[in-house]
């Protein structure tokens, strides 16, 4: 079970359900392989410092979880064949970027409550 | 002859060579995060590109990291490829 982060970024022509969905759709898929969500980000619409497909905004989803390495692989596969998602990115983290998302989740959380 | 006659008022200051140090080491900052624009923007110069270690001397193992965390976000279109003046 290593530890992973995956940022993505969906075409800005969705509904906010629509947004929803799809992020929705990609933690089931993570949990229903065995994969434990450990965090999850929507930044939201944002601007791209360079259009994708002709579009100059996105919205950025960030999910942070474990996994086995296997599972990486299916969830690329659908990030491929999903035209919604414009790109993606999975990085495995190592002890210090684990113990930097730590920080950051604390920090997110205490600025919340 | 001319070299001479040049009289300076003040004498011309050379920058003093001011020490150069690797900030991720006096920081102690271990890890280089590709999420932020902000931090990755102080290494890359007006038109984008990563400034070389000369410049920030930054030490080589922090420098691949920062290269690599900047690929990653230019790939999120986080940070562009190329512009000009981004600051």
């Amino acid at each position: 079970m290593n530890q992973y982060e995956t940022v993505f970024i969906l075409t800005p022509v969705l509904s906010d359900d629509q947004m929803k969905e799809a992020v929705a759709k990609f933690k089931t898929l993570l949990t229903e392989g065995g994969a434990e969500i450990v965090n999850e980000e929507l930044w939201g619409m944002k601007k791209l410092a360079y259009p994708i497909e002709k579009k100059s905004t996105g919205f950025y989803a960030l999910l942070q979880f474990n996994a086995d390495p296997q599972l990486i692989k299916k969830l690329e596969i659908n990030y491929r064949r999903d035209e919604r998602v414009l790109r993606y990115l999975t990085v495995k983290l190592d002890k210090y970027a684990a113990e930097y998302a730590q920080k950051r989740m604390n920090k997110l959380n205490n600025k919340e409550n | 002859m001319a070299q001479s006659e040049i009289r300076y008022l003040t004498p011309p200051t050379v920058d003093v060579k001011k020490k150069k140090y690797c900030r991720f080491k006096k920081l102690g900052i271990k890890y280089i995060d590709y999420k932020d624009p902000e931090f990755l923007k102080k290494f890359l110069n007006e038109q984008g590109k990563l400034l070389p270690r000369r410049i920030t001397g930054t030490s080589l193992k922090y420098q691949r990291r920062v290269a690599q965390a900047v690929k990653r976000a230019r790939h999120l279109a986080l940070l562009p490829f190329v512009t000009d003046l981004m600051k």
